[in-house]
């Protein structure tokens, strides 16, 4: 940034923005290709070439080792992603809502459907929605929402936009290496898309790519393995860069239990991710290999594939499960944690009130940790795998339920005798706090062997993920950009749209993913294209058309977030340092901070979360301010 | 408009469309809900699902409506301010056991129903022999030598026929991809995955008709991986055989 000493850091923040969607938008040109086959090539061509002239014209805004920017590019990123992800769910439900007859239904779901149609031929070629094409959208709508929407909104933003500055240091400890961490990101996504410009289309063996069929899918399908690795890669960048920056850059007097719970939060998860991910990435070559080079280590002898008997020997199918789940049940903890912590920081601020047993909430993120490392299996409860294995891990499940439970009795605790201030932050995080107990409760469901036998890989898992992922990670991930917006771009937020774009994404939430867990119980698989050949599901097309109204709705209900982000950019009022009167150190220094976050090295004097202290007249107390 | 006010709404408008919902649910005048069970093991399932529901719908409501109350009774009013307080190690220490009580007693009744319904089988009265393929159930009954490879097996596509009464053994098997055979009513799936034998085993209640799912992706057909079962008594079930068993002869 050092380049442009002149313009304002508001208006340096606005331009990386500006940039970032500028070259996102040529990337996306390339889209454009699936409306008109014949001129494929040029499009992509002019996209290519865009993307090159829009990278050296703005390269100083691109390639910046500043935590801030490298932040911000992240939130960019990601929150298209998040678009696109949303637009393939959008996809699915139109699907289900009327999986046989689109012309019988009302009017308005005939249009849309015709109007999806001309957009995409290429999924639609019989004049309904192709199987093969739905198999693609769920696999890439829960790819991309794992891979390049969440995992980077909560690790990659605010890991790297709030590290440094919540502990007092000027940048992270490897700015470069953060750089590369970022910069790895969009050629995995471009990779794992890849797959929709190919004859044999994109991905489809479902986000958790199980051997054999993931081999079986041909390039589609390898893209997403490479794409994934190289997201690998970029993950275990991003986190060595923060366990060395929590460990060796805290300012004077920033011990450890000073922390606040988001960078205890993100220490932890950035462990988790430096333990986890090189298995994914162990395991994702195993499958490129057996997929590619016709090795053996998932396949066993004899498999007969489209009636042609395959050459391999050896190889054990249960063992990618295993691999797979070792990584991605963690997973889940580094996609949830982030957003606790989130939570245990916004709660606080807003109910003018420490937070409820600050030790007990960080002993309780080490649990979760190590606990989450000892229950992958429970994936697997009838994969075939030794039911005696099985109980070992129904009982490791419903241990780790402990220290969720003891996460949510905190931050009810941290409400009680507050001084509670509705904005649009703290109600996202109490968004979160509610629907987060709907997902641990009914994770106790399918944490009880027995009853998974049941609702394994029906729509009730569906429901209970979706509790956790949008109703927890995704609660949080709002919850923090409302929170952290002021800082970023120096602005507020619009506190009416903000709670109308709340309002509305709760509602429709729960209207989408409610009904999840009663298909289940009535026994509907998941990823089925057309349930309506099932005797047992004769009557769940209307609660289907119920939850894929909703489900527009709630798509619907996101453009307000969006006009609200870029009206606010520009015509926000001005944040000032500290417009939550929060106590910890990114609020010390201006909005946005200048590079290098802070004018003096700060001293810290005690822990984050001191609201309302007897004897004082203000009801907050700084982390730098002696008491 | 006011954030109390707004709450207020969402909450109104929350209720007002699960009714809707429910409506939705019952409109055909049917209840989606757990479909009957047919074994002896499923009424277990049933009932430990059952108290699962009951001890989650407790927690649920006692946790939201605290949420609840706590955000009107302790809401920002001028000239309150709030508690300075940073726990208590005593009510961490209840608010720890209490849930870990639950868990335990929960952990212990589901390995009670986890050994009744995974563990050793039974002496079989009869096994079978299914192989899932992309995307159908090649089933096999081992014949009058009872041995299964032989030529006297008799096998069928997608018609799988059991008796009442009877342990059944299912030993599962795949040519191709994972499938994972599901019958809603039994409660119960198993993966069948290729290089690997499953197992299954039930004993049948009641006499009808139902369906085979496949409940693991299996590639473009998997939805209409559909599967004929039929649970008659065990002498229609002989007649059956034998008959099947002429039919493949001829």
């Amino acid at each position: 940034m050092s380049a442009h000493p002149e313009v304002l850091p508001q208006q340096q923040m606005r331009r990386v923005v500006g940039t970032q969607l500028l070259l996102l938008s040529c990337f996306l040109l390339s889209l454009a290709g699936l409306l008109v086959p014949e001129h494929l090539k040029a499009i992509v061509g002019l996209s290519a070439a865009l993307v090159l002239v829009v990278g050296l014209w703005r390269r100083s805004y691109l390639f910046s080792t500043d935590h801030k920017v490298i932040g911000v590019q992240f939130l960019v990123t990601s929150l298209v992603m998040l678009l696109i992800g949303g637009l393939l769910a959008m996809l699915i439900r139109l699907q289900l809502g009327w999986p046989t007859h689109y012309t019988d239904e009302a009017g308005l779901a005939h249009r849309t459907f015709l109007t999806v149609q001309k957009l995409l031929p290429g999924g639609f070629s019989s004049g309904i929605m192709d199987s093969g094409f739905y198999n693609m959208l769920f696999t890439m709508h829960g790819s991309i929402m794992i891979f390049f929407a969440i995992i980077p909104l909560l690790v990659g933003v605010f890991g790297n936009y709030l590290i440094p500055l919540k502990i007092g240091a000027g940048d992270m400890a490897f700015p470069r290496l953060n750089m590369y961490s970022y910069w790895l990101l969009p050629p995995a996504i471009l990779i794992v898309c890849a797959g929709f410009f190919m004859q044999s289309g994109a991905a489809a063996s479902g986000w958790t790519a199980y051997a054999p069929l993931s081999t079986t899918l041909g390039p589609g399908q390898v893209c997403w393995i490479v794409g994934i690795i190289v997201l690998g890669a970029s993950s275990i960048m991003g986190a060595v860069n923060y366990v060395t920056t929590i460990i060796n850059l805290r300012t004077n007097g920033m011990q450890f239990f000073r922390l606040p719970m988001s960078i205890w939060a993100l220490f932890i998860t950035a462990i988790i991710v430096l333990m986890a991910t090189p298995v994914l990435a162990a395991a994702l070559i195993l499958l490129l290999c057996d997929t590619t080079l016709h090795t053996s280590f998932f396949l066993p002898a004899g498999l007969i594939i489209d009636g042609v008997l395959q050459h391999n020997s050896g190889g054990q199918v249960l063992l990618w499960q295993h691999l797979f789940w070792f990584y991605s049940h963690p997973a889940v903890y580094i996609m949830i944690l982030p957003a606790m912590g989130i939570t245990s920081e916004i709660l606080p601020v807003f109910a003018r009130k420490p937070l409820f047993g600050y030790h007990s909430m960080v002993y309780a993120i080490m649990a979760i940790a190590v606990l989450g490392f000892l229950v992958w299996a429970h994936h697997m409860f009838v994969s075939g795998m030794n039911p005696t294995l099985g109980t070992s891990f129904m009982v490791s499940t419903m241990v780790i339920a402990v220290p969720s439970a003891i996460k949510t009795f905190n931050w009810l605790g941290t409400l009680w005798r507050g001084s509670i201030r509705l904005t649009t932050p703290m109600l996202h995080a109490l968004a979160f706090v509610s629907m987060f107990v709907i997902g641990g409760l009914t994770g106790i469901f399918a944490a009880a062997s027995p009853v998974d036998l049941y609702i394994h890989d029906t729509y009730f898992i569906v429901g209970h993920l979706h509790y956790v992922l949008f109703g927890g990670s995704l609660f949080g991930i709002f919850a923090g950009i409302t929170f952290w917006f002021p800082k970023m771009f120096g602005r507020m937020l619009n506190e009416t749209l903000g709670k109308w774009h709340f309002a509305l994404t709760v509602l429709f939430f729960n209207c989408v993913m409610f009904p999840m867990f009663i298909l289940g119980i009535a026994g509907m698989p998941r990823r089925i294209y057309d349930y309506t050949g099932y005797a047992h599901l004769a009557h769940v097309g209307p609660l289907n058309r119920m939850m894929s109204v909703s489900a527009f709705c709630l798509g619907i209900a996101q453009l307000l977030f969006i006009i609200n982000f870029f009206w606010s950019l520009f015509r926000g009022k001005l944040a000032g340092d500290n417009p939550w009167q929060a106590n910890t150190l990114e609020w010390t220094t201006a909005s946005p901070p200048p590079h290098g976050n802070f004018v003096k090295p700060l001293t810290v004097y005690h822990g984050p979360y001191e609201y309302s202290v007897p004897g004082r007249t203000d009801d907050w107390l700084p982390q730098h301010v002696k008491a | 408009m006011c954030a109390q006010h707004l709450l207020c709404v969402t909450g109104i408008a929350c209720a007002w469309l699960l009714a809707q919902a429910n409506a939705w649910a019952f409109g055909s005048g049917v209840r989606v809900w757990l479909p009957e069970s047919i074994t002896t093991t499923a009424p277990a399932i049933d009932r430990l699902f059952y108290t699962v529901l009951a001890i989650t719908s407790v927690v649920f409501v006692l946790v939201q409506a605290t949420l609840l109350i706590f955000l009107i009774r302790y809401r920002h009013r001028p000239g309150h301010r709030a508690a300075y307080t940073h726990g208590n190690n005593l009510i961490e220490i209840i608010w720890t056991v209490i849930p870990a009580g639950i868990l335990v007693f929960l952990a212990m009744y589901s390995q009670r129903v986890w050994s009744q319904v995974r563990g050793t089988p039974p002496p079989p009265d009869l096994e079978v022999e299914i192989t899932a393929e992309q995307f159908a159930w090649n089933i096999r009954y081992a014949g009058p030598d009872g041995q299964f490879n032989t030529t006297d097996d008799i096998t069928t596509i997608n018609q799988l026929h059991l008796p009442v009464h009877q342990t059944v053994l299912i030993d599962l098997k795949s040519k191709d991809v994972i499938h994972s055979f599901f019958v809603p009513q039994f409660r119960m799936k198993q993966d069948t995955v290729p290089g690997l034998t499953g197992h299954m085993w039930i004993s049948a209640t009641k006499t009808g008709n139902f369906e085979i799912a496949c409940a693991e992706l299996c590639g473009l057909g998997h939805y209409r991986m559909r599967g004929a079962l039929t649970i008659e008594s065990p002498e229609a079930f002989q007649a059956w055989l034998i008959k099947t068993r002429k039919e493949q002869e001829s």
